[in-house]
């Protein structure tokens, strides 16, 4: 076991545990935030560097800090470490101006973007960034790519995180899926345009921390806040069949894996799970799903928050009516 | 003329032959290091002699070697790099073309030190014309006994493959090149582990530079304490030097570490001055990713001692006033070269070049590019200054690989340094725009 004290709280965790999972460990909002580090997934992360956080004393041995930020969803702790997130102004500035790097070719299409709502980069933005770009020169485009009947690929949106890569490489057996180019010339891609076609495919989507893979059948339908999700199973002969329904009134509108507060899949599902099973008679409902981390989608929430304490108290009456309705 | 260790007999004919180099006291080292010596002496003499690496880190080549993790049962590699990209840098490539011998006999004594029976030397994919050369050096070595098994009757064997790359800049980054020769994408690997303990195919290995490599023989044979009295300080040794830019001599020279910088320009033996006797106004002392320097900066250190050829000399003053040794590339300009176009150049190639792995270098780097090409093409504001040192100072330190700072430093440098002439093509893009526009108000100031 290691103890490390990170932004001076202390914790306690397995030897080999990297800094970011034992940010975890402690919650709130001192855990560094993750684009590409995906804890399913084995050799990801270390790419964004959006987590990067100053380790100011090695380890109880050798209390040197180390001279660089380092990435914590792949630095492993020592016993005695002692850590800076949200403390250090170092890091902050390094994450603020990460984030900038991220949206400088991003197209900022959220509101046409299947994935606004949901979206990793849009929650990082809006605690990281600035509301001004200093990028006057032109974006990197591309064009869009189908991926068969179920993906659409748009990779102007992409932000090279490789985590379609890795889910292609080690859930599904026959890849097809991987990086081309170089630089900001690299895309996604499936050499040359082939079909992704397994039982498994339609991971990547739930993986894409942005809107560069999207659901075609779930494309332009809806926004995710006007949908409820609900925690539904079937008796999957090829997946776990546990899957998060989003629905609107009794129509099912989507089906994606359940995701933990970090955005993370608990199960992989397969792709009759996903894009077949569009009827409330097939799914047998459990019951809501507390969306913690996207608050946009939480808004709208007909359930209760948190032991009744009013998340927005003092509401002027005029704002109250300007709320999404369902 | 100091002492000459890698390129002694360079210029004797037929040298490249494994029969001429034999005359020339070739694997002579192989010798003596296969059959009078352990592994660990061979480590310790390179210990001893200080050799430092040369491929632009400049660390300690025995330090490095005494890293090696050596777990039961699993194989260790060495691997040569060979992938000299950096603009500037051609020391390599004319060294291996020349003795592609020196080469290998640097890798016999190495892998044996090291106890690794499997090497690589990974060349750059543009080097065709060396990948022959020393593919057909190896098949003489390998004809004569000493490569493959039970070389010279010592019961040590060793096989040497020669690996070309596929052009990539970034593949000269030693997990970068591992990736590569395991026949993936060139990605830079996170560290740790490093290759010491887990890098080619998982097991543990060494990375070095040609020159390194190229060393050890003379230290095998003439031991380490005999090389650490060559150079100064902690700068032991000699060391190629690639010389391009605005010289009367350009080419390759091997100095002893030490040579005043002023020396190395001006004197026949080397540079050979200025051409046309133009005024020096900058050089580039290691490679594209090392910060320029003003002339003033490159003959004198900020303090205003004298700057030598040395690893520490060329560093002194930090970033603020100093540069770095790095591979050895001396790229010099002259009053009538202009800095900005010469930076957005160098942002140009770091922009092609990154792997775009990782956010702030993919896309800091065509960031950087994109305001340089604009400042040079008349369509700079003035704020436009700032943004690169801000970008540039996002970028450093904040990427997997060095390749963000190599890229940033150029950038960062060129500014400290030449401020005024920024201005000058920002405030007046009609005249910067002009064919062979330079600002030459800042001239004076820096005269060295």
């Amino acid at each position: 076991m290691a103890k490390i004290t990170f932004d001076g709280i202390e914790v306690e965790v397995e030897d080999g545990t990297t800094i970011l999972q034992a940010a975890r460990k402690i919650g709130g909002s001192v855990v560094p935030p993750a684009m590409c580090y995906y804890t399913p997934l084995k050799g990801s992360g270390g790419k964004c560097r959006v987590c990067l956080v100053k380790v100011t004393q090695g380890s109880a041995k050798d209390p040197r800090p180390m001279p660089k930020l380092v990435a914590s969803c792949i630095t492993p702790v020592q016993d005695g470490m002692v850590v800076e997130n949200t403390t250090n102004e170092d890091v902050m500035n390094a994450r603020k101006g990460i984030v900038e790097m991220l949206l400088i070719n991003h197209p900022l299409d959220c509101p046409i973007c299947d994935q606004a709502g949901e979206c990793d980069l849009q929650d990082l933005s809006f605690e990281h960034g600035v509301s001004a770009t200093r990028f006057e020169e032109e974006k990197r485009t591309f064009n869009k790519v189908d991926l068969g009947p179920y993906i659409q690929l748009h990779m102007t949106r992409c932000i090279l995180c490789y985590r379609c890569v890795y889910t292609a490489d080690q859930i599904t057996a026959k890849r097809v899926h991987g990086v081309l180019g170089r630089g900001d010339a690299a895309e996604i891609g499936t050499y040359i345009e082939n079909v992704i076609d397994n039982d498994f495919s339609g991971n990547v989507i739930d993986v894409c921390p942005v809107g560069a893979l999207t659901d075609k059948t779930w494309r332009f339908k809806n926004r995710v806040w006007f949908t409820k999700p609900m925690d539904a199973h079937r008796d999957c002969p090829t997946c776990s069949g546990k899957v998060t329904l989003w629905t609107r009134g009794e129509e099912v509108l989507r089906v994606t894996a359940r995701k933990d507060q970090y955005n993370e899949v608990e199960e992989f599902i397969c792709n009759t799970c996903r894009f077949d099973k569009k009827e409330t008679k097939d799914w047998t409902i459990e019951g809501p799903r507390h969306i913690e981390r996207n608050s946009v989608i939480s808004v709208n929430h007909y359930e209760l928050p948190v032991l009744n304490v009013p998340i927005v108290p003092n509401l002027p009456s005029s704002t109250k009516k300007n709320l999404p309705q369902d | 003329m100091g002492i000459k260790i890698l390129t002694e007999h360079i210029d004797v004919p037929g040298i490249e032959t494994l029969e001429v180099y034999r005359k020339h006291g070739g694997y002579r080292s192989v010798e003596k290091a296969l059959k009078t010596m352990t592994p660990d002496e061979v480590v310790e003499e390179v210990k001893t002699s200080g050799l430092r690496g040369r491929g632009g880190a400049g660390f300690p080549t025995g330090m490095k070697w005494s890293f090696l993790a050596k777990p039961e049962g699993i194989p260790r590699y060495l691997v040569c790099n060979a992938d000299e990209s950096e603009p500037g840098t051609f020391k390599d490539r004319y060294f291996m073309q020349k003795t592609p011998h020196s080469l290998i006999e640097g890798m016999i004594t190495s892998s044996y030190a090291l106890g690794a029976n499997t090497s690589y030397i990974y060349i750059r994919g543009e080097l065709m014309f060396v990948l022959r050369i020393l593919e057909k050096a190896i098949a003489e070595a390998y004809a004569a006994g000493l490569l493959g098994k039970n070389i010279l009757g010592s019961g040590y064997d060793l096989d040497l493959h020669v690996a070309p790359g596929g052009g990539a800049y970034i593949c000269g980054e030693e997990t970068a090149l591992l990736e590569s020769l395991e026949g993936k994408r060139g990605n830079p690997r996170n560290k740790p582990p490093f290759p010491a303990v887990k890098g080619l195919f998982a097991s543990p290995t060494v990375v070095n530079n040609v020159e390194s490599i190229a060393s050890v023989p003379w230290i095998v044979n003439n031991g380490g304490a005999e090389y650490a009295k060559i150079g100064i300080g902690r700068s032991t040794g000699t060391k190629l030097f690639s010389c391009s830019g605005n010289i009367n001599k350009p080419g390759v020279y091997e100095i002893e570490l030490g040579v005043p910088v002023e020396e190395f320009i001006y004197s026949d033996e080397y540079c050979g001055g200025i051409w046309k006797g133009k005024q020096l106004k900058a050089v580039v002392p290691g490679g594209s990713s090392v910060p320029i320097l003003p002339a003033n900066l490159i003959t004198k250190t900020a303090a205003g001692e004298q700057r030598l050829m040395t690893y520490e000399s060329l560093s002194d003053g930090g970033f603020v006033s100093g540069s770095m040794l790095g591979s050895g590339a001396f790229i010099v300009f002259d009053e009538d070269q202009c800095i900005v176009r010469n930076t957005w150049n160098y942002a140009r190639f770091y922009h092609h070049e990154s792997c775009g792995q990782c956010s702030p270098c993919r896309e800091g780097t065509g960031w950087m590019e994109k305001v340089l090409h604009r400042i040079e093409h008349g369509h700079g504001h003035q704020q436009d200054i700032d943004l690169l040192v801000s970008v540039a100072k996002q970028i450093e330190g904040n990427t997997i690989c060095p390749l963000g700072d190599a890229a940033a430093w150029p950038v960062a440098s060129a500014i400290r340094h030449f401020r005024e002439e920024f201005e000058w093509h920002i405030k007046h893009p009609k005249e910067a725009t002009l064919p062979g526009a330079v600002y030459r108000g800042q001239l004076a100031t820096i005269e060295a």
